[in-house]
């Protein structure tokens, strides 16, 4: 460690290249960042499906209706341990650019589909009594600072209820939280039988059906058996496991992998050129100091070290910088972006994965010149100074 | 080989290849230095001083002969042990100072002592006496750009005898200096050798910095010649 100073004082001999080389690999740890954080939390539903739920939705379109009857006609087929079904509310909370992710649902089937949310038995239980009521998850609660027993006007931009009205008002009975960190609770449940009595139109129809299989083994015949059945009739269903439904639901924005690497691949070949070259000129030019360092007694491979290691200062200077600014850009975020994107974290694997990055980037840019240090003979140094 | 010798080279000989050409430098060069001594080394380019003194100094190895240090054949030492070697024995003084340009006065004279096992305190406490022995000490923290060249070759001297070597290596150490400069610089080696015991070998082309070695030796085209011949 004696020769940190060195080092050190190699590393910042040039001001502006330390700053400007420093601020390329800033850059890119700070995209690097981001974008992680955002693919993960892109793909965290996809991450937290259980692996023997199912989703059956319209054939034609998720979107469109399925009639109620499925319900009874889909628990009757081999294989199906639990059935629930959800609607779209299209909800907002007091203006329509506060929205508010909203689910229609038959309260005991669904807490059974879904045991990964976590509610206390009292809530629970004032929840499944009060039809007029909704189970908030603990996320969106705090954005809106929602609390048990406060009334709430929530608003539909698609329905409309039966007074006249787009507004229908709750009482908060509950709030749910996750039994993982990840789970999901950035959204709010309410009664099906109330929503089905209470609005102008829509009729006796739900959105999509959600079951779990006896076992994940038995997914894709319990899917085929499904779709067999409906097959031919108005409203042909399009069943798949929940994991390949939220995959497919993200894809309609692209392909995020590709789109991901990408960008991240075109940072790291940027960066790793500009840091590269920087790193062979900034050795080049101390061609005749590393002559006399050598001609002192300095080992040729105590050199080598000091070269590997002010590149991998260089590399964690700027990327742990970068790291550090994609954390603050992604607290602000989250909380502006908590309903469409509830797990924008910053998580422990992409901070090592980040950490891993970094080493590389130091070890690569630093290798060339190190070997040159290292293969540099003494007197054709002095012979070219 | 008599006990007072330090350096002895014995049939040394130095050849170098450039493309389909051999070029000899040297031929069964024998030569001795003796503890205590300051010998100057004169001669025409291309006579031969460099390279003997790169011979000396460990940093080049001789295609045959021996060369013995304090009776310790050195011609067959690894990279890495002569690296060591030097770092124990040898002192250097360059005619360019060759200086970190980014490191002070006392920062440049420590470099040797990196080598060593001494802590920062005792490193410290052994820049500051090397400083004052070149009358530098209140130029500890001034970077290279800040001094003159007279001072810079003195920092260069305390970081050649900062960690007390045997033998001190001076290749054209006021070839860039003026005469006032020169002789002063030339007093320092000439205080180092008489009070301090080193041994020293200088490379010069000048005959009044010469003056100052108690002896002085001529190469030519890789032989030791008188002086007279040197003229002829």
């Amino acid at each position: 460690m004696k020769d940190l100073y060195l080092v050190y004082k190699n590393l910042t001999r040039k001001k502006m290249r330390l700053f400007l080389t420093t601020f390329a690999i800033f850059i890119a740890f700070l995209i690097f960042g981001a974008i992680m954080t955002l693919r993960g939390a892109l793909n965290s539903g996809v991450e937290m499906s259980a692996d023997n739920r199912l989703v059956v939705v319209h054939k034609t379109n998720f979107t469109n209706p399925l009639p109620y009857s499925y319900v009874n006609k889909t628990k009757a087929i081999d294989g199906v341990k639990q059935v629930t079904h959800a609607n779209w509310f299209g909800g907002y909370y007091q203006q329509p650019a506060n929205q508010v992710v909203t689910f229609a649902v038959e309260p005991e089937s669904y807490l059974a589909v879904y045991p990964e949310l976590v509610i206390e038995p009292e809530q629970r239980k004032a929840w499944l009594n009060n039809q007029a009521s909704v189970l908030v998850g603990q996320r969106i609660a705090m954005a809106n600072g929602w609390k048990v027993g406060d009334r709430i006007p929530l608003s539909s931009n698609i329905f409309s209820h039966k007074d006249g009205g787009q507004t229908w008002d709750f009482v908060v009975e509950g709030i749910f939280t996750g039994a993982e960190e990840k789970t999901d609770t950035s959204y709010l449940l309410f009664h099906y039988k109330y929503f089905k009595e209470t609005q102008s139109w829509g009729g006796d129809s739900i959105g999509w059906l959600i079951l779990t299989t006896v076992d994940a083994s038995m997914n894709e015949s319990v899917a085929k058996a499904i779709d067999s059945n409906f097959a031919n009739s108005n409203a042909e269903t399009d069943t798949s496991t929940e994991q390949a439904f939220n995959k497919a639901f993200i894809e309609q924005i692209g392909n995020i992998g590709l789109i991901i690497f990408g960008v991240v691949f075109m940072a790291f070949f940027t960066i790793l050129i500009v840091v590269g070259n920087t790193m062979v000129l900034a050795i080049r030019e101390r061609t005749g100091e590393i002559a006399v360092l050598k001609t002192l007694g300095f080992a040729s491979i105590r050199i080598f070290k000091m070269v590997i290691i002010e590149s991998c200062l260089l590399a964690f200077l700027g990327g742990l910088l970068g790291l550090g600014a994609a954390y603050l850009l992604i607290q602000g975020a989250s909380e502006n972006l908590a309903r469409f994107l509830p797990n924008l974290v910053l998580d422990q694997n992409i901070v090592l994965q980040a950490l891993g990055y970094i080493l590389l980037l130091g070890l690569i840019t630093g290798i060339a010149p190190a070997i040159s240090a290292l293969r540099l003979n003494i007197i054709t140094a002095f012979n070219r100074g | 080989m008599s006990n007072d010798n330090l350096f002895e080279l014995t049939q040394v000989a130095k050849r170098f290849t450039k493309g389909k050409e051999t070029i000899s430098i040297f031929h069964d060069l024998n030569m001795q230095i003796k503890e205590g001594d300051f010998l100057a080394i004169m001669g025409p380019s291309g006579s031969g001083k460099t390279t003997l003194l790169n011979l000396l100094g460990g940093v080049d190895q001789p295609t045959e002969g021996q060369i013995t240090f304090d009776g310790q054949r050195i011609d067959n030492l690894s990279e890495g042990q002569l690296a060591k070697w030097r770092a124990n024995n040898i002192g250097f003084i360059f005619q360019f100072y060759n200086l970190m340009p980014m490191l002070n006065a006392a920062r440049n004279v420590e470099l040797p002592l990196l080598l060593t096992n001494l802590n920062r305190n005792e490193r410290q406490k052994q820049v500051k006496v090397a400083l004052e022995l070149v009358g530098l000490s209140d130029r500890a923290n001034h970077m290279p750009s800040e001094m003159s060249g007279g001072q810079q070759q003195r920092v260069a001297i305390a970081r050649a005898v900062v960690s007390d070597p045997k033998f001190l290596l001076c290749d054209e150490p006021t070839g860039d200096l003026d005469r006032q400069t020169a002789d002063e610089i030339l007093q320092t080696l000439q205080l180092l050798n008489e009070k301090f015991g080193k041994t020293i070998v200088m490379v010069t082309h000048d005959p009044s910095a010469a003056k100052f070695a108690k002896q002085t030796v001529n190469l030519n085209k890789g032989e030791f010649v008188k002086a007279e011949e040197l003229l002829a």
